[in-house]
């Protein structure tokens, strides 16, 4: 699959150009205030630009006038950078709502006065069009709004939304009738109802998610920021009691002078957690971007976040876990019968049969008995297609002969009512196959049975690792399916899987959610026909296949654009990264704090109590350059980090317990060590560049 | 450190662990309602309890309910404690005539004794009467333990219940922790406190002749002293079990007739941590899953045994100063040595420092020494441990409730770090329990560093501090960390019983206790609704050693953050002015 026009490398310069714009435009007041942390550092920035110009004009500043300027400039840069991280983010969502626009063109519509091909149109603008109206689309027509296939048959080029290049089938009735507006038909005619009112498309959702327009903030998002505002407010109260505490230890030894409020405006902006406060806007609107990359549209960034916590995943068979179709794998004659006899006849019953399962007799046939395949023509034959009342297919051959083939009771109650019986020693052959997850297919001619082909679902590969994998996330994995619970298990146990629903109905499949959500767990689904809506509807993570319903769409919080129901996972790993990127930032943001007190603390004080000289472990030239150096690399490591913002975090499935003690090993360890190497770098590069 | 320090404190720790499991059994089926001996035969008097009072013990309440209740019970008690000062001039048992209390110590006493804190602004056996001490300190001592034991209680229903609205009955919760739990532990400590020496006496004081008569500072001869006693015994046992600390005397635990020998010593300290700590295990029992008990104890412990051990060091080793001076400080056949300044000789350096560890880590504030004449670093021990929340071990019940907030907040970053919305014992941890707990830790430190910052530079307040410098700075701030944390114990070289401080410290003690109290109810009744998550390899285990670590840098790193610079003016400095200073 390509996905060439939809990701981006990470410094692209047609991104960062507009981006640096973008980060000074927004350090106005009304967009800082939605972020207290940000917030914080805006009001200081102002505050240490006051007192410079206060040093400049009335030359007597609280502390020299370039040493304010430094602190100030810096503080600036700190805003700039957090800024510019989230404007990044916008940035490379931007560039894909506008490749997603160019698809939104504004197509002319043809608007059908009767819900019926070849009734009058009108050709008007797709924007007028609303939810209900009929319009026709033809071959080279864009399909102007959403909507549902209810008359035709056409393939449509979706590339412009799924960046799949080959066309696809769309047709009324069943579970390929959705089209989406700004897709091509290629070949035929639709008559389609439209389904959305302009300003609510797909594709509306989709470029409104990307530029983060609509962004809301996640429930976790919102217990993190309190976090991060307590943080704040401690450190603020920290800060500003330290000038009544310097005051009272400059009274009582007589000398040095009060801690300066630029000293204090650096000390609070070091010590609030500016890196994840600057970054988290970033990695909120990453993680939608990564989603996006992954070709699947979420509704809410809380579907997003709710699918990392996802316990349970129930998946359906077919298309999931097997590859779709079941493949004829031995043929097992009933007694007296020779296997050639059996295989010839099978394949001769499937010869007009092009579903999966009736080619793979043909090929089989041919493969192992090296029986040929037959013109159908030249034997005469009729075909006897499968319907739902007989549940058999077969043919009547001209010599007279007739073939059919089917499931064991349909054939069984064929051969009776011609008079026939049903041979003992096939059932116990027939059982095996059930038990081992195969199908039997009973082949008979007129009242004599033949015997039975073993059809097998084939489980795709590596398919077993991956729910291997998901087990040791903590996530079950249970198969849905049709078939008897014999079948199912021997399946469910071939795929690795925790369970199973066998001969699952919309309503045993809406119990089971119901059931599992009782017990506390976060249950996700995948679905495309309307039968799966109120199981979707039921589920927390809901997944409808972009070929799906509108029903089955409707019902969902994602849209996979692909269809591609292995997606699920995928979708997982992209919720957990989201978190663990906001808690990894948040360990090393607090871990930080460390070494800054060690630069600052000793310098802000060393003029009162000569004896804190001690507490500077960093030796650190001087107390300005110590307190520089601080604020310099607390700006600086947002520019750093501004890549792990956008990537995520590293995200590998193993027990929590592990992943804990990796993320707290290099963010929280990390966070405590790398500060210090930072600060005494810079340091020595301002002493190296007689700085201070 | 001496070979006693170690073989003293390890005895101490050893004596406290083995009775965790016992007690905690006992705690847990006295609040599960199941029979074990005392509530069998006690029940009737429960009942009458109930009938008196006209409480229906079948009901179980709201969290906000509860929370009425808890505030309605802790303000009446109040008002009967500041009534019983201002009044007992014209009550009985009053023998040595003692006038009514000022009305702003009275305050300061009152918001003391109902809020587990126990600050003494005053001197009780000048101070108050014996109706007073009894009816009013010691009847606080009891009850206010009790509502911290039923507040934790009541949060523990909060992890065990699914998807109900209520939290329990606070009257039950709070009869069942007096009658069942604190009473018997203090009557049987009492008895043996009395055969040690303490007094337990409705007499007035007693004067006695002196051995050698001295000479006072006028020069005149004095041939007698007056002993004051009382009913000591009774309030003491409830003093240290409930971590309140008030003392029956001005000098608390160091007088001898509140903790006449090493064995009185040994059962008062054990006392003083004995339930916060067994409640772990109670804890455990009752959320089904003991290893998460234990897991919180033994974070507690990572902090609490280098802080003592950290203690003693710095206690053992010589002052510089007295060193100057030419005092002996080695350790002898005779004489435990170290800095001895301020110290009981009955005591010596290790059971002094294992008493201050553990009275400013549990929040009881009794003391058997001088704080204030503890080494720089020594003495900031028991200061940060105080400012770290009280949570390592901290008042009975709030404590660990307090211990609770830490846990919410370190499983919640550590949930982001595993890419899982953070729960814990399968409660989800939601944007609503943030906000509480968030309160819970942001509301100390708060009073602390306000109130230390206007006192250092309010000149009525500033007149207060006897020592000038860094000392003087701590002897402040340690007054705040002391109120703010609701520990009560003082580091003294502050003289607080004036307007100011009075306010300002009854103030801090006040909100310290129900500020904090509130909200964790709060979480209690939003975790009761919530389902129970069953666990997963995905789940993040916090009962591991790496769990309790995490745990333990949490709750070190929101306390050295907040409180480093104000240490570094303080203790740390005076240390390396001492240290560099005589080099």
């Amino acid at each position: 699959m390509s996905k060439s026009h939809k990701s981006k490398s990470l410094f692209d310069p047609s991104i960062i150009g507009p981006a640096i714009i973008d980060s000074l435009r927004k350090l106005d007041p009304r967009h800082q205030i939605k972020n207290p942390v940000m917030f914080v550092v805006l009001i200081g920035s102002i505050l240490t630009t006051g007192l410079w110009l206060q040093a400049i004009l009335s030359h007597h500043g609280e502390a020299p006038a370039w040493f304010i300027l430094a602190i100030s400039l810096w503080l600036w840069f700190t805003l700039i950078f957090a800024n510019f991280s989230e404007a990044m983010a916008e940035g490379r969502g931007k560039a894909q709502a506008a490749s997603l626009r160019r698809a939104r063109k504004d197509t002319p519509a043809k608007k059908l006065s009767k819900p019926k091909y070849g009734s009058p149109y009108q050709t008007v603008s797709a924007t007028t069009l609303r939810k209900g109206d009929i319009v026709l689309v033809e071959a080279g027509d864009f399909i102007p709004m959403d909507g549902e296939v209810i008359d035709g048959v056409a393939s449509v080029d979706e590339s412009a939304i799924t960046g799949e290049s080959a066309p696809v089938i769309r047709e009324s009735g069943g579970d390929r009738s959705a089209v989406t507006g700004g897709t091509r038909v290629l070949s035929d005619w639709l008559v389609v109802r439209v389904s959305s009112n302009p300003g609510e498309t797909f594709l509306d959702h989709m470029i409104a998610m990307v530029e983060g327009a609509k962004r809301q903030k996640t429930p976790n998002e919102i217990a993190l920021n309190i976090l991060l505002a307590v943080f704040t407010l401690i450190f603020l109260l920290v800060t500003v009691t330290l000038l009544p505490f310097s005051i009272y230890s400059v009274n009582s030894e007589g000398f040095g002078q009060p801690v300066t409020i630029t000293v204090l405006v650096a000390l609070l902006v070091c010590l609030i957690p500016t890196t994840i406060g600057g970054l988290l806007p970033a990695i909120g609107i990453a993680g939608m971007d990564r989603m996006i990359q992954a070709n699947v549209i979420a509704t809410s960034g809380r579907a997003v976040e709710a699918a990392g916590d996802v316990d349970v995943l129930l998946l359906d068979k077919t298309g999931t876990i097997t590859l779709g179709n079941r493949q004829a794998t031995a043929f097992i004659p009933a007694y007296g019968i020779s296997v050639e006899a059996l295989a010839d006849a099978a394949q001769i019953a499937s010869l007009s049969d092009e579903t999966p399962e009736g080619r793979s007799i043909v090929v089989l046939a041919k493969e192992k008995y090296g029986i040929r395949e037959r013109n159908i023509h030249e034997l005469q034959a009729k075909f006897i297609p499968f319907t739902a009342q007989t549940r058999m297919s077969g043919v009547d051959l001209g010599d007279g002969k007739q073939i059919r083939k089917g499931a064991v009771d349909a054939i069984e109650n064929y051969i009776k009512n011609l008079g026939g019986s049903f041979p003992d020693d096939l059932k116990s052959a027939i059982d095996s196959i059930s038990r081992s997850g195969g199908t039997p297919l009973v082949v008979a001619e007129h009242k004599n049975v033949l015997g039975v082909v073993h059809l097998k679902d084939i489980v795709k590969g590596g398919i077993k690792e991956r729910f291997a994998q998901l087990r040791s996330m903590g996530i079950k994995t249970v198969m849905i399916t049709g078939d008897n619970p014999l079948t199912a298990a021997a399946i469910a146990a071939e795929a690795g899987m925790d369970n199973f629903l066998a001969q699952a109905t919309p309503e045993t499949k809406l119990k089971l959610i119901r059931e599992m959500q009782a017990g506390g767990r976060l249950v996700a689904m995948t679905g495309d026909g309307t039968n799966d809506a109120p199981a979707l509807a039921q589920a927390d993570v809901a997944v409808a296949m972009n070929t799906g319903t509108q029903a089955a769409k409707e019902a969902g919080n994602m849209v996979d654009l692909d269809s591609n129901p292995t997606k699920l996972i995928e979708i997982v790993e992209i919720g957990k990264q989201l978190l663990m990127t906001r808690g990894s930032l948040t360990t090393f943001s607090i871990a930080n704090d460390i070494s800054k007190y060690f630069a600052i603390i000793p310098a802000a004080f060393v003029g009162t109590y000569p004896a804190l000289k001690a507490l500077n472990i960093m030796r650190l030239a001087t107390p300005d350059s110590a307190i520089l150096s601080a604020v310099i690399f607390n700006a600086i490591i947002i520019i750093f980090l501004i890549p792990l913002a956008l990537r995520g975090v590293a995200y590998k499935p193993m027990p929590a317990n592990r992943l804990l003690r990796d993320n707290l090993l290099i963010y929280g360890v990390g966070g405590i060590i790398a500060p210090f190497i930072g600060i005494k770098l810079i340091d020595m590069i301002l002493v190296v560049l007689h700085l201070v | 450190m001496t070979l006693n320090n170690i073989i003293q404190s390890v005895i101490f720790l050893a004596a406290l662990l083995l009775l965790v499991k016992p007690l905690g059994i006992y705690m847990a089926r006295i609040y599960e309602g199941k029979p074990v001996g005392l509530n069998v035969w006690l029940s009737p008097v429960e009942k009458l309890i109930y009938r008196f009072s006209a409480v229906n013990s079948q009901i179980s309440m709201t969290w906000k309910t509860y929370a009425f209740a808890v505030m309605l019970f802790n303000i009446i008690g109040l008002i009967v404690v500041y009534a019983l000062q201002r009044l007992q001039a014209h009550l009985v048992l009053n023998p040595m005539s003692i006038p009514a209390v000022p009305p702003d110590l009275a305050f300061n006493t009152a918001v003391s004794f109902a809020t587990n804190t126990n600050w003494q602004s005053y001197g009780g056996e000048t101070t108050l009467s014996y109706l007073t001490q009894m009816l009013g300190l010691t009847v606080q001592n009891f009850v206010s333990a009790a509502t911290g034991m039923a507040i934790l209680v009541a949060l523990i229903r909060g992890f065990v219940q699914k998807q109900i609205d209520t939290i329990g009955n606070f009257w039950v919760d709070l009869v069942r922790s007096t009658l069942y739990i604190l009473m018997p532990l203090a009557i049987i400590l009492s008895l043996v406190l009395v055969s040690q020496g303490v007094v337990q006496t409705f007499k007035p004081s007693v004067k006695v002749s002196l051995l050698q008569p001295t000479k006072d500072a006028e020069g005149k001869i004095v041939s007698e002293q007056i002993l004051a006693v009382g009913p000591a015994a009774s309030q003491i046992a409830i003093k240290q079990l409930g971590t309140n600390g008030g003392g029956f005397f001005n000098v608390n635990s160091a007088h001898p007739f509140e903790n006449p020998t090493p064995l009185s010593n040994f059962m008062e300290v054990l006392a003083i941590l004995l339930i916060s700590a067994a409640l772990c295990y109670t804890f455990g029992l009752m959320v089904s899953d003991t290893r998460q008990g234990w897991a919180i104890l033994a974070a507690m412990l990572i902090i609490f045994i280098p802080c003592l051990y950290c203690c003693i060091y710095f206690e053992q080793k010589s002052n510089p100063l007295l060193a100057h001076l030419g005092v002996d400080q080695n350790v002898t056949a005779f004489q435990s040595g170290g800095n001895m300044e301020g110290k009981e000789v009955r005591f010596g350096i290790v059971n002094s420092a294992i008493w201050a560890t553990a009275t400013t880590a549990a929040s009881n504030g009794s003391v058997n020494s001088m704080h204030d004449s503890f080494m720089p670093l020594s003495g900031m021990i028991p200061m940060w441990l105080m400012q770290l929340g009280e949570v390592i071990f901290g008042g009975v019940g709030s404590g660990f409730y307090g211990m609770i907030a830490f846990v919410i907040i370190a499983v919640f970053i550590s949930g982001l770090m595993i890419g899982r919305t953070p729960e814990y014992l399968g409660k989800k941890i939601e944007s609503y329990e943030m906000k509480m707990a968030s309160l819970v830790i942001l509301i100390p430190p708060i009073l602390v560093l306000a109130g230390t910052a206007v006192s250092v530079v309010l000149p009525q307040a500033k007149a207060a501090i006897f020592n000038p410098g860094p000392h003087g700075f701590s002897e402040v701030l340690y007054a705040f960390s002391s109120t703010g944390n609701n520990n009560g114990s003082a580091f003294a070289g502050l003289s607080t019983n004036n307007l100011f401080y009075n306010i300002a410290l009854g103030l801090a003690m006040f909100f310290a206790r129900y500020w904090l109290a509130i909200p964790m109810l709060a979480i209690a009744g939003s975790l009761s609704k919530k389902k129970i998550v069953p666990s997963s390899h995905g789940t993040l285990p916090t009962h591991t050693p790496l769990f309790i670590l995490f745990l333990v840098m949490i709750i070190l790193i929101v306390g050295a953050l907040t409180f480093f610079p104000a240490l570094a003016l303080g203790p740390i400095v005076e240390h390396l002015m001492m240290t560099g200073g005589l080099r």
